[in-house]
């Protein structure tokens, strides 16, 4: 029915297999997006958000999937800037999972605010000062970016690559994506970053609050760096998804322990960096401020010292140490893992810098406030992974998204 | 604007609410809200989507009877300065709509160029900052009590104290038919200020050594909240009670008011 838009020389699925699993993350996305128009229509007072918590889930779920789609501009910066070939392999997917990450962090934002049709005052009446400014400029014109560096993969498809005009134009913008690679990254180190000021600059909340260089608070840094370590174990651990999914193997070995190295050991400095700044935090900025750091982590049902311990140790240390040695990099079972792990630990740094900021007291007679989302909440947040689901399933069954999967699958 | 921030008159309006003598009575909270037209829902009990511009806190000493001491501490917006007027809240704000004015000192709120994204609320340690859940919607009849002098917000804004800055435009609209260039110190007051049945609340120019906040602040007692953030709040309190001032604050335990200054 479709084999004419299905790329040469690889094996799709049945259309009515596709379609019914299409229908199905459709029906997930539907309920997301009822969710959805009811806080546009009804108003943020859908969610279980209140004046202790007016950032909560879906800020939690933007800076998650800004960091997990750091995979993209880190894949195209060590592809294109720093020329690791054999990356090439893997950094279609890369573009495409940071494609889906940054469209469902704009479109979580523009649900998150209270006015959304006031959502282009944030670039009209921009205050220079404030962190988020500097995300929402950034994030729109890497999204431009992205869109940009994923177009020509769309143009790749057997039907649309008939048509001359777009077969030229397709082969054109392959010739200069260097310069949007290097275009994303520049932006990117900056978004990155500048989500890491939204909580860091905070001077108000000692729990967020870093010293840093210039206007830059420490955050800013470990954000891009995270980002540049983590969102690389992302697309990994989409790849490997994919192909259990589809039961073919798309990327070679070699690819994959290659990002995975350079992966390992951004994560395993991050980590040290990570170290070095709680250990700075704990010990001279919160006592500064009248704090200790058990302060932080006691005196609540929920936020407990093991938090940190999930974070660093679980989701930093441990995978940082399988991943930088050559036996956890070429066993699949203990990189999986790794992966796994890695991603956990990204959350969790993005769940406390937003979520234990708002949580915890700061004047003395103020009480911890926990929280948890309301269905709706829960609905828009999954929206995107629904979202993100169909893009996938639409982009593997008609764009050569895996450059090796011919050679890796050949078609008798 | 420079040139504004450098004119000599340039002021800086506060309190100072004495805490020894805060009855927790309320009545600046009341007053507050019907100054401010500030909305309120059926079921008021959840207080954390209840907007209180005013609200009044009951602190204890922890203490078993017959130790046990309790004291109210009302909290407006602190109006924080910050350092040159990077306040927590007016710094974050990515589209500008909220303020510090170098002439008053005064923390103010743009309503209609807010969009509701809370980073504010999320910058404020003292939450004083509400946000608009739902829409205002006032008891049948009751919109003819609204003050005109103040707009009423929409869903989906954030709002909080103004330190009645309407009453400001008036006064200084009373000075200016007067013929006078200077506002009386009684002619702008808070409608807090005035409600308090105990007096516990004085407001005026910090800056003005003929307004008596100028002197009050600079009681022995006096302390401000959270100083050690460096917010630089201009709501001062006094109390002659050292786990009041304690409670000002986070001290670790080796510390105090008196050793931090």
């Amino acid at each position: 029915m479709d084999s004419a838009f299905i790329p040469n020389g690889v094996r799709r699925c049945a259309p009515g297999k596709f379609i019914a699993a299409l229908t199905v993350a459709g029906a997930v996305l539907l309920w997301g997006v009822y969710a959805m128009f009811l806080c546009w229509f009804k108003g943020l007072n859908q969610t279980n958000m209140n004046n202790n918590y007016g950032f909560a889930l879906w800020i939690w779920a933007d800076l998650a999937v800004i960091a997990l789609g750091g995979g993209a501009f880190f894949t195209g910066f060590l592809r294109y800037i720093i020329g690791k070939d054999e990356l090439k392999n893997i950094v279609n997917y890369a573009v495409l999972i940071g494609f889906i990450c940054y469209s469902s962090a704009l479109l979580i934002l523009a649900i998150d605010i209270g006015q959304p049709l006031r959502g282009w005052f944030i670039f009209w009446h921009a205050n220079v000062h404030s962190m988020l400014t500097e995300v929402a400029f950034c994030l729109s014109c890497y999204f431009g970016v992205l869109t940009i560096e994923y177009i020509p993969l769309i143009l790749e498809n057997r039907g649309i690559d008939r048509v001359p005009f777009f077969h030229h134009l397709g082969h054109n913008m392959h010739d200069i994506m260097a310069v949007f690679a290097a275009t994303g990254a520049f932006l990117s180190f900056f978004h990155q970053g500048s989500l890491g000021g939204v909580a860091g600059v905070l001077f108000g909340r000692p729990f967020s609050f870093r010293e840093g260089l210039f206007i830059w608070p420490w955050t800013f840094f470990l954000f891009t760096w995270s980002a540049a370590a983590y969102g690389p174990c992302f697309t990994l651990l989409i790849t490997k998804l994919t192909e259990a999914v589809t039961g073919k193997k798309l990327v070679k070995d070699n690819v994959v322990e290659l990002l995975a190295k350079i992966s390992g050991w951004m994560m395993a400095t991050y980590i040290i960096a990570k170290i070095v700044d709680t250990l700075y935090w704990a010990n001279v900025t919160a006592p500064s401020k009248g704090f200790t750091l058990m302060d932080f982590y006691s005196h609540n049902a929920f936020y407990g010292i093991w938090i940190l311990v999930l974070e660093i140790v679980v989701g930093g240390i441990v995978p940082a140490a399988i991943l930088i040695t050559d036996k956890g990099r070429k066993s699949p079972a203990a990189r999986t893992t790794a992966f796994i792990l890695a991603v956990i630990g990204v959350c969790v740094n993005r769940w406390v810098m937003v979520l234990q900021v708002m949580a915890a007291p700061v004047m003395t007679f103020d009480t911890w406030a926990l929280y948890y989302p309301s269905w709706q909440e829960v609905a828009t947040t999954i929206l995107p992974v629904a979202y993100g689901v169909i893009l996938i399933m639409i982009s593997y069954r008609y764009l050569p998204v895996f450059p090796q999967e011919t050679e890796l699958n050949p078609v008798d | 604007m420079k040139s504004e921030q450098n004119q000599e008159n340039t002021k800086k309006f506060g309190m100072v609410i004495d805490l020894d003598v805060c009855t927790g009575c309320g009545s600046c909270m009341v007053a507050c809200m019907a100054e401010n037209n500030v909305p309120f829902r059926k079921d008021e009990s959840d207080k954390l989507k209840s907007i209180t511009w005013m609200r009044v806190y009951k602190l204890t000493n922890g203490k078993p009877y017959p130790e046990t001491d309790i004291c109210y501490l009302p909290r407006p917006c602190q109006h924080c300065e910050g350092h040159e007027g990077h306040s927590p809240c007016v710094s974050v704000c990515p589209a500008t709509a909220t303020d510090y004015d170098m002439q008053t000192g005064i923390v103010s709120q743009i309503y209609t160029r807010c969009f509701g994204c809370r980073y504010c609320m999320a910058a404020c340690p003292y939450h004083a900052r509400y946000f608009n859940w739902y829409d205002p919607v006032w008891p049948k009849g009751m919109e003819k009590y609204l003050n005109p002098d103040v707009s009423v917000r929409m869903r989906g804004v954030v709002e909080k104290c103004s330190l009645c800055i309407h009453r400001y435009q008036a006064a200084k609209n009373k000075a200016f038919m007067e013929g006078k260039t200077e506002i009386e110190e009684g002619d702008y007051q808070t409608a807090c200020t005035q409600a308090c049945p105990a007096g516990a609340i004085t407001f005026g120019d910090l800056n003005n050594p003929s307004h008596a906040v100028y002197k009050l602040k600079q009681q022995p007692h006096a302390f401000r909240l959270l100083e050690r953030l460096g917010a630089n709040p201009k709501i001062y309190y006094v109390s002659s009670r050292e786990w009041v001032r304690r409670a000002g604050d986070n001290y670790l335990k080796n510390e105090g008011p008196a050793k931090i200054g």
